[in-house]
């Protein structure tokens, strides 16, 4: 596409504009020439000729341009004629026009600062109905889980295993490592600070305490929230967009039942079990700096770890864990059945449902905490 | 159909073949498209009508045969970097639209245009506007959302950013599926008008006999994995047993028998 040798040549005599074009005028000559042809529009003449009879390929763009200089004239009451354009590009010209855009309406807008506080109260009124819809979905969810109880909808037993080995057996590795890391950690950290008072011993305590009752459980549900939770989110969100979860209702069946119920009950089984092994990683954790370190043997660690923490830590910590597997299932497929139209909601609905389903996890586990406390376990 | 290397043919494909595993979609297909024509693609389901669209514009690498496009060869392996230097001068419009999702309609048509630069941005804009006006959407979707527009109207949205830089070739596959008859219509009618003024050569795969009718110069037709290229009168007489079930069924009866389509084929076909 040659476009350098397009000419635009604009001369005016006696009232008379002249805007003469030769060769093609297409979108690339456009782009070049457009300055020229707005600057050609400040002129005030009698009568304007638009020179068309060398233009020797004409597009869209070109057509465009011949049309708004030449509409912009006649606006202001100026004949225009338009000589020599060949007969095949008349139709493309008449075609070449931009309707007026309705007049929007509040040119101005509101205040930026009355706008942005409308925009802070808006963000709190939305956050009021999510919450209202999860406690909507969590009901839902009961109502399922009691018409399953009661035979009136059969559970999905090979979603139910396929889920459980996704969301279980999938997540044993990244769980225990990072429970065993922070075990170390914790051990580390705390045998520093305890052995300036000559109470290194009691870094076993620590240890037992903090991931028996706390680390355990909490970091596994947040693993597991941004693992499985977001998985939930997209797997729910993409046949959302697929209008699968449409087609299921046409067939009749509850996409709670069929969707959300497998992957509820598999959570809530997975969890407490994960929570298990992470504790035992985490424990594990300690026990190795507790020998590195502080020179204990295995034996001595256990016995003071016995000592150190009854039955009930344990119980505390594990109370947690189906708790927070609804949760995390709950929001996540909440998400999942949120998505709309397309796949860019499906990404901002899973970040929706990581960030949710961890801040009610933080939010329950700051409750529990005070709940042991006054009952005094 | 004698094209050597270099002639006017905006497409050349030779010996092309295409497989999925062992599912072989085409073997040893031979296709010319002349400069300023406009070729329908037809045939059965699965039969790689899409698949041939995206061999020729180099997002399927065939697993042999050469393709040329605008003189350009699309070499296997390379088929990105030969389609880069092409940029611009082909246009698609893909059957879902495949529209940016993220952007507005307006934006998503001057896409195309803020990549080959040299364009001013007012200038862009208007061209996106006189677009939208062109394919037959109202002004106030250029400020809307892909998700926010119907089927038909995507549909629309996806030509417009297919002509955003005005094309020599344009690949349309299925342009009319989904639109009502009228709007149906006025598509064929606008991309008769566009490929005359601008000398386009299009390339349609279509299951629309009303368009094939109304605007296709030639028909090539899909089957045992080559392709059989001829006129609406050439193939109607075609003895192969699947072409005169397409070409004879009820359906193309009907569009043959419409007078205003068969005007205008006539006239199409004399220019």
């Amino acid at each position: 596409m040659a476009a350098a040798d397009t000419s635009l040549s604009i001369t005016e005599t006696g009232g008379e504009l002249r805007v003469g074009i030769a060769g093609p005028l297409t979108v690339e000559a456009v782009g070049r020439l457009d300055r020229q042809f707005r600057d050609a529009l400040s002129a005030t003449p009698r009568q304007v000729v638009i020179d068309a009879a060398g233009i020797t390929a004409l597009d869209s763009a070109g057509a465009w341009v011949l049309r708004r200089t030449s509409d912009a004239f006649s606006g202001r009451g100026i004949d225009v004629r338009l000589d020599g354009l060949q007969a095949r590009y008349a139709a493309l010209v008449e075609k070449a026009f931009v309707p007026e855009p309705e007049a929007p309406d509040g040119e101005n807008g509101p205040n930026p600062l009355i706008a942005m506080t409308a925009r802070a109260g808006e963000a709190m009124f939305d956050m009021v109905q999510v919450g209202r819809d999860l406690f909507g979905f969590f009901g839902l969810t009961i109502v399922s889980l009691l018409g399953l109880l009661t035979g009136r909808t059969r559970l999905r037993f090979v979603a139910l295993v396929s889920q459980l080995e996704y969301v279980g057996l999938n997540a044993v590795g990244i769980v225990s490592l990072l429970c065993f890391l922070v075990g170390v950690v914790l051990a580390y950290m705390g045998s520093l600070q305890l052995e300036r008072f000559g109470a290194a011993i009691l870094t076993v305590n620590l240890v037992g305490v903090s991931v028996l009752r706390e680390i355990g459980v909490l970091l596994t549900a947040i693993i597991v929230a941004g693992r499985s939770g977001s998985a939930f989110t997209a797997q729910i969100g993409t046949m959302k967009v697929n209008q699968e979860v449409d087609a299921l209702e046409t067939l009749g069946l509850s996409p709670v039942d069929v969707l959300v119920i497998p992957r509820l009950i598999a959570l809530f089984i997975a969890l407490p079990v994960l929570v298990f092994i992470g504790n035992i990683a985490g424990l594990a954790g300690g026990a190795m700096i507790s020998v590195l370190t502080l020179d204990l043997t295995i034996q001595q660690f256990l016995t003071q770890l016995k000592s150190a923490v009854d039955l009930w830590d344990f119980w505390t910590g594990m109370m947690k864990a189906p708790v927070f597997a609804y949760v995390i299932a709950v929001v996540g497929c909440h998400q999942g059945l949120q998505v709309s139209g397309s796949a860019e909601s499906v990404g901002f609905r899973t970040t929706k449902s990581v960030v949710e389903s961890i801040f009610i996890v933080i939010v329950l586990d700051a409750l529990f905490a005070v709940f042991f406390a006054e009952v005094g376990i | 159909m004698d094209a050597a290397p270099g002639t006017d043919m905006a497409i050349r494909l030779r010996g092309v073949r295409n497989q999925f595993g062992a599912q072989v979609v085409h073997d040893g297909l031979d296709l010319d498209v002349r400069r300023g024509e406009v070729l329908g693609v037809v045939g059965g389901s699965g039969s790689g009508k899409s698949v041939l669209l995206r061999t020729i514009i180099g997002l399927q690498i065939p697993a042999a045969g050469e393709i040329e496009l605008l003189g350009e060869r699309i070499e296997a392996g390379r088929g990105e970097m030969a389609t880069r230097k092409l940029q611009g001068r082909f246009g698609m419009m893909f059957q879902d639209g495949a529209l940016f999702s993220s952007l507005t309609v307006a934006q998503n048509i001057m896409a195309p245009m803020r990549e080959k630069g040299g364009i001013p941005k007012a200038l862009m804009h208007e061209l996106a506007l006189l677009k939208i006006n062109l394919v037959g959407l109202p002004p106030n979707a250029a400020d809307k959302f892909p998700s926010q527009l119907s089927g038909g109207m995507r549909k629309r949205a996806s030509l417009a950013r297919a002509l955003a830089l005005d094309p020599q070739v344009v690949f349309l596959d299925e342009p009319t599926a989904g639109l009502d008859p009228i709007g149906a219509s006025n598509f064929d009618l606008l991309i008769r008008d566009l490929q005359r003024s601008l000398n386009l050569t299009v390339v349609m795969v279509t299951h629309d006999l009303d368009s094939l009718v109304a605007i296709c110069d030639r028909i090539a037709v899909l089957i045992d994995k080559k392709i059989t290229v001829g006129t609406m009168s050439e193939l109607v007489a075609n003895p192969h047993p699947w072409i005169q079930e397409y070409f004879h069924g009820p359906r193309a009866r009907a569009a043959f028998d419409t007078p205003g389509l068969g005007d205008r084929h006539a006239e199409g076909g004399a220019s």
